[in-house]
């Protein structure tokens, strides 16, 4: 009961520091906007894709993007508590490392789901509408895609010493598992060169946009992987980065 | 009275360099217990071990009965720490912040309530529990995490620097709190400082402590007795020749040369002074300045280390500086 209660607060901690950042929620509520409208306007009158207009297509892309940008970013929550001190507070106390990681974790993915719910209802408000069906089977499929994520920015942070050198790593990471997932433009086909197709098959975040793609586009989207693949690469992924994660965060000297 | 704490040739390497030498020191129940020392002497590493956040190199101590390397989390639960560094969330209110150490702790949250209240009455912190921590004062944060320190009734409580930072009114302030702390709480306190006047004024019993080993353990008023006298530092021109003409005279116990100064430990202080003029002036030295004082525990830590602990302590880290050294750690 310890053990549940400790891992319930640092979730409340994280969520309640969260919410109470505007800045955050406004940078939620711009950036994907300005991707959906004007990107993807801009795109939709130049390229069409598989029978789709392109902001249909991006939309999926779009939601996959917040949560990895979200998850990842959410990392540097460790540097700051270990700068400013708070992590000692957390290490010192008598619960165990796998409650410590998960409190962080699951209050991390808590922020990047609601910074992706708010993309989704974006999205059937201006794009498409989704059936409630679609509305709500979308949003389990989203707590798995950011796990994995959040765990891995959590590693990442672990390792990292400053805020500034989390910010140009997290960069450096994002941005080719951004490029290689098929958010932007498909990276399966014949006409696709074979380098990039090998590429984005070793990128989770692939299989996450296909599988919400499935989802939100339901039989317009021509899957490459079935569901029940997209969804165990997914598994396979947030199972290594928990492991990895609560290992990389209880590290002591 | 039992020994709650007892350490067993508790070491701690970093790198090859020692830390912790082989200690072996035990605090009693009930007693304000004071580690003095330079910086870098080894107290807070002692502390992180006795808290079970460093593991040691070798040997272990007993926390409440607990072993530090395998019963941690038993350790843990009978402990309270207040950090050196501030290790509160800045974001959340006082209040919060008590809760989820509360949550942390075990504690039932039907008692969370009243112990909250008790705690921040402790501290006059009452009125404030509501606002977002960031617009305390650093006093106001440290008296916060005192009360936190103590929400799960912890057996002894640790205080590292307690007011390391803080200016000299809430410094006081802090120092009746700890005092009334020993007085209404069933507890023990472990503290480090590098300030004399803390250690002196705070602690039943202060152990000096130096490259990691402890030099000297007493009771305060014990140990400025094994001084056996006042102290007259006289500074002069010709430092060498005047120790030599004041050696021999019957009242000198000891004495010390600092750079161009002269410590001299006598008997009957008040009456030596004129004694140290009139023989200096005999011998053609001409003396700049003299100050006599009553032994403190500044002179103890001279005497058993052969040097002042101002110089190493390096002076104090204030705001930024702070942050930058914890992230350099």
């Amino acid at each position: 009961m310890t053990e549940i209660r400790g891992l319930y607060t640092l979730w409340l901690r994280e969520v309640k520091r969260y919410l109470r950042d505007r800045v955050r929620i406004i940078s939620a509520l711009v950036t994907p906007l300005l991707w959906l409208l004007i990107f993807g306007t801009g795109i939709r009158f130049s390229v069409s894709i598989s029978g789709l207009n392109y902001q249909q297509y991006l939309f999926p892309g779009i939601i996959g993007q917040t949560l990895l940008f979200t998850s990842m970013f959410i990392g540097i929550s460790v540097i700051w508590d270990r700068e400013f001190g708070f992590m000692k507070e957390i290490l010192v106390a008598p619960i165990s490392p796998i409650s410590i990681f998960f409190g962080k974790m699951l209050g991390d993915s808590t922020d990047a789901l609601i910074q992706g719910i708010i993309v989704l209802i974006f999205g059937t408000v201006l794009i498409m509408p989704l059936s409630p069906l679609a509305f709500l089977a979308v949003i389990p499929l989203m707590i798995l895609i950011t796990f994995g994520f959040v765990g891995l920015g959590l590693t990442i942070a672990s390792f990292i010493q400053n805020l500034e050198s989390y910010g140009v790593v997290v960069s450096f990471v994002n941005l080719p598992l951004f490029f290689l997932s098929g958010a932007l433009f498909p990276v399966t086909g014949e006409h696709i060169p074979e380098w990039l197709q090998i590429a984005s098959s070793f990128n989770p975040l692939t299989y996450g946009v296909d599988a919400l793609r499935i989802i939100v586009l339901g039989s317009a989207w021509q899957s490459s992987h079935p569901f029940y693949y997209d969804l165990f690469v997914v598994l396979l992924f947030d199972l290594t980065m928990i492991v990895t994660g609560t290992l990389a965060l209880n590290k002591r000297k | 009275m039992g020994k709650v704490i007892e350490t067993i040739d508790l070491t701690r390497r970093f790198n090859g360099l020692v830390a912790v030498d082989k200690l072996n020191v035990s605090v009693e129940q009930g007693e304000i217990f004071g580690l003095l020392g330079p910086n870098g002497a080894g107290k807070t590493t002692t502390i992180s071990m006795l808290c079970t956040i460093l593991k040691p190199t070798s040997g272990t101590a007993k926390v409440n009965g607990f072993d530090i390397v395998r019963q941690a989390t038993q350790v843990r639960k009978s402990i309270g720490i207040v950090f050196q560094d501030p290790s509160v969330d800045d974001r959340l209110t006082g209040r919060e912040n008590l809760h989820m150490h509360a949550n942390l702790y075990g504690v039932p949250p039907s008692e969370q309530k009243t112990r909250i209240k008790k705690v921040l009455e402790l501290v006059e912190l009452e009125e404030r529990a509501d606002s977002i921590l960031r617009t305390y004062s650093s006093g106001m944060r440290r008296r916060l995490e005192i009360a936190r320190g103590l929400i799960h009734y912890p057996k002894i409580l640790f205080l590292d620097e307690p007011t390391i930072g803080l200016d000299p009114q809430t410094r006081d302030h802090i120092w009746v709190y700890i005092k009334e702390l020993k007085q209404t709480q069933d507890i023990t306190i472990v503290l480090t400082t590098h300030y004399m006047e803390e250690a002196d004024r705070l602690s039943d019993r202060v152990a000096i402590i130096d490259y990691g080993k402890i030099v000297a353990l007493d009771t305060p008023i014990r140990l400025k007795k094994t001084l056996e006298g006042d102290i007259i530092t006289v500074r002069a021109k010709n430092t060498e020749k005047l120790v030599s003409v004041l050696a021999g005279q019957a009242n000198v116990l000891k004495t010390h040369v600092l750079k161009d100064t002269v410590e001299l430990t006598v008997r009957e202080g008040e009456e030596f002074v004129p004694r140290v003029v009139e023989i200096a002036a005999q011998n053609d030295i001409s003396v700049e300045a003299i100050v006599l004082h009553q032994p403190s525990l500044e002179d103890v830590f001279l005497h058993y280390t052969g040097r002042a602990i101002r110089p190493e302590a390096g002076g104090e880290l204030h705001g930024d500086m702070a942050v930058r050294r914890r992230a350099v750690r």
